[in-house]
């Protein structure tokens, strides 16, 4: 239907907005920044591998597995997380990347600086876009029901006001954890179809710039919405193939990115007090104010 | 027994005591004032009691419990509320949204309930109710940062309400307000008494202070240093020197 390499791009996307969709949960919903969430990336696709080529286990019973164990992982790595917040939590989490990065690369179990070949892909890669955006659509009802939740409440009230919202009755501790469980519940999905879909997966896969690159998809897009980070993933997502000559500069662009919309549109392109969206409610205000007049 | 019962509470910063062996008590049902110059360590005791500080030492009785050790989330559900006097709605949240945060004390430790739906129509009615107890009905879709400061101090004691409190905490609610505004408040703190809560008031105001308190315990540098009816208190020789200062300092 598609050419191959749209096809390997598409998969490439769909598995970045996962991504993206999983930080904005523990990030802009819950307001718990973190700059190591190529770590829990990591986590999910070293997991899906080894219960793959040492389990023998088959895609669709790894998958639940993956999801479950990356969640149990995020959450007790969210433990030092507790403590610390904002520019502190920053620094954390940049280090639990590294730390991370670092078991895999030099813990024989991981493969080392081999990595971990030969997993078994049982699905052509026509198949596997589709199952992958099957599985985007799973996350993004996955986020629209959990933000209509009690617990969506939960998270964005620690986001604007922890003392506020622990004096509300909420567990603050119960629900930061909860945030990086449903984050890197979500992170271990894209581990187990990244794992799956290159076949083969190394530590340099899960850097620090990575964990950057994902933050600044859904900085792009607007942090803190849905829309935001699917935008962001996908416009970050398709950059780097219509710009191949640039390719190398890609984390030197992503960084000025960030100091940009930063300085000039902080809820990125997609925030609800951005400029689109600002724009958008204003033409919308003014077609249905003559109606409502009417009436 | 006691509602509340404030026993031996001391906290130190480093050193320096905050709170000295405060003891105190609250009946069911009546308005305890709590005044003190600055830095008398009334905010420093309502953060003990709501639970984000720990004491050095002392007990806190709440309806015959011990609760020093609870977390404010937990203290939240036994039925205390407090509001803040540097006032910290949810800003980027609407009025009823505000509301609802506190409203979710129930659903927030049940696994499945928390999983439910927050803006169901029953949700939004009941937030409209407590909203209306405050006055604040018609502001339900207002942003709380855009509100002025006499609606955001009604907006937290809403917020505060939805918990269902048994006990309120109010921590300088008049300040910074305006005549009109500081009016409606005593109204309502009145009308709340009336509707069975209890009250603690820390307020700056002496005025305001006399008229609404039954009973009130004066602070200063963390000990207490009086306790009685209001018209006790206005002629204490202990609470003049404390607030104007000793009579031979004066030239």
């Amino acid at each position: 239907m598609f050419g191959g390499y749209v096809i390997t791009v598409a998969i490439t996307i769909s598995i970045y907005t996962i991504l993206a969709i999983s930080l904005n949960i523990i990030t802009g919903y819950a307001g718990q920044i973190s700059l190591g969430h190529a770590a829990f990336w990591g986590i999910g696709a070293y997991c899906s591998a080894i219960l793959s080529t040492r389990l023998g286990l088959p895609f669709w019973i790894g998958l639940p597995l993956t999801i479950v164990i990356t969640a149990f992982i995020g959450s007790l790595l969210a433990i030092p997380c507790l403590r610390v917040r904002e520019d502190f939590l920053a620094i954390t989490t940049i280090g639990i990347n590294f730390v991370v990065q670092a078991v895999f690369l030099y813990v024989p179990f991981f493969g080392g600086a081999m990595g971990i070949g030969g997993i078994n892909c049982p699905y052509d890669t026509t198949l596997f876009f589709w199952i992958t955006l099957m599985f985007l659509l799973v996350c993004i009802g996955a986020d629209r029901w959990l933000v209509k939740s009690w617990i969506g409440l939960a998270l964005e009230s620690l986001r604007e006001d922890e003392t506020a919202a622990a004096i509300s009755g909420i567990d603050v501790v119960r629900f930061k954890v909860a945030a990086f469980a449903i984050g890197s519940g979500l992170t271990g999905l894209a581990g187990h179809l990244y794992a799956h879909f290159m076949t083969f997966i190394s530590a340099d896969d899960f850097s620090f710039p990575q964990s950057i690159a994902i933050l600044s998809m859904i900085v792009f897009g607007g942090i803190g919405t849905l829309r935001g980070a699917v935008l962001g993933a996908i416009i970050l997502g398709v950059a780097p193939e219509l710009f191949r000559p640039v390719l190398d500069y890609r984390t030197l662009i992503y960084g000025a990115l960030l100091i940009f919309m930063m300085r000039f549109q902080p809820d990125g392109i997609l925030g609800t007090e951005s400029l689109i969206p600002r724009i958008f409610r204003m033409f919308r205000q003014r077609t249905l104010a003559p109606l409502r007049s009417k009436g | 027994m006691a509602f509340l019962a404030v026993s031996s509470l001391t906290k130190e910063f480093f050193g320096l005591k905050a709170l000295d062996e405060v003891q105190f008590s609250v009946e069911q049902q009546e308005i305890l004032g709590i005044i003190g110059p600055n830095g008398a360590g009334k905010t420093t005791l309502f953060n003990i009691i709501s639970g984000l500080l720990r004491p050095t030492a002392g007990e806190i009785h709440f309806q015959g419990n011990p609760i020093q050790h609870l977390k404010p989330h937990q203290i939240a559900m036994e039925g205390i509320a407090r509001t803040f006097q540097i006032v910290r709605p949810f800003n980027d949240f609407t009025v009823l949204k505000n509301v609802l945060v506190a409203l979710g004390h129930r659903f927030y430790p049940g696994l499945l309930s928390s999983a439910t739906r927050f803006e169901k129509a029953s949700h939004l009615e009941e937030a409209s109710t407590i909203l209306a107890r405050v006055g604040m009905d018609a502001y339900r879709e207002s942003i709380a940062k855009n509100l002025p400061l006499g609606f955001k101090k009604q907006l937290e004691i809403a917020r505060a309400l939805a918990l269902d409190p048994t006990l309120l905490l109010l921590d300088e609610p008049m300040a910074g307000l305006q005549y009109e505004e500081a009016e409606r408040l005593g109204n309502l703190i009145r009308r709340l008494r009336e509707e069975g809560i209890t009250i603690i008031l820390i307020e700056h105001n002496m005025q305001v202070v006399m008229d609404l308190s039954k009973r009130i315990v004066v602070l200063d540098h963390g000990v207490k240093i009086a306790e009685g009816l209001p018209e006790e208190i206005r002629t204490n020789p202990t609470v003049i020197e404390a607030y104007i200062g000793r009579e031979e300092g004066v030239a």
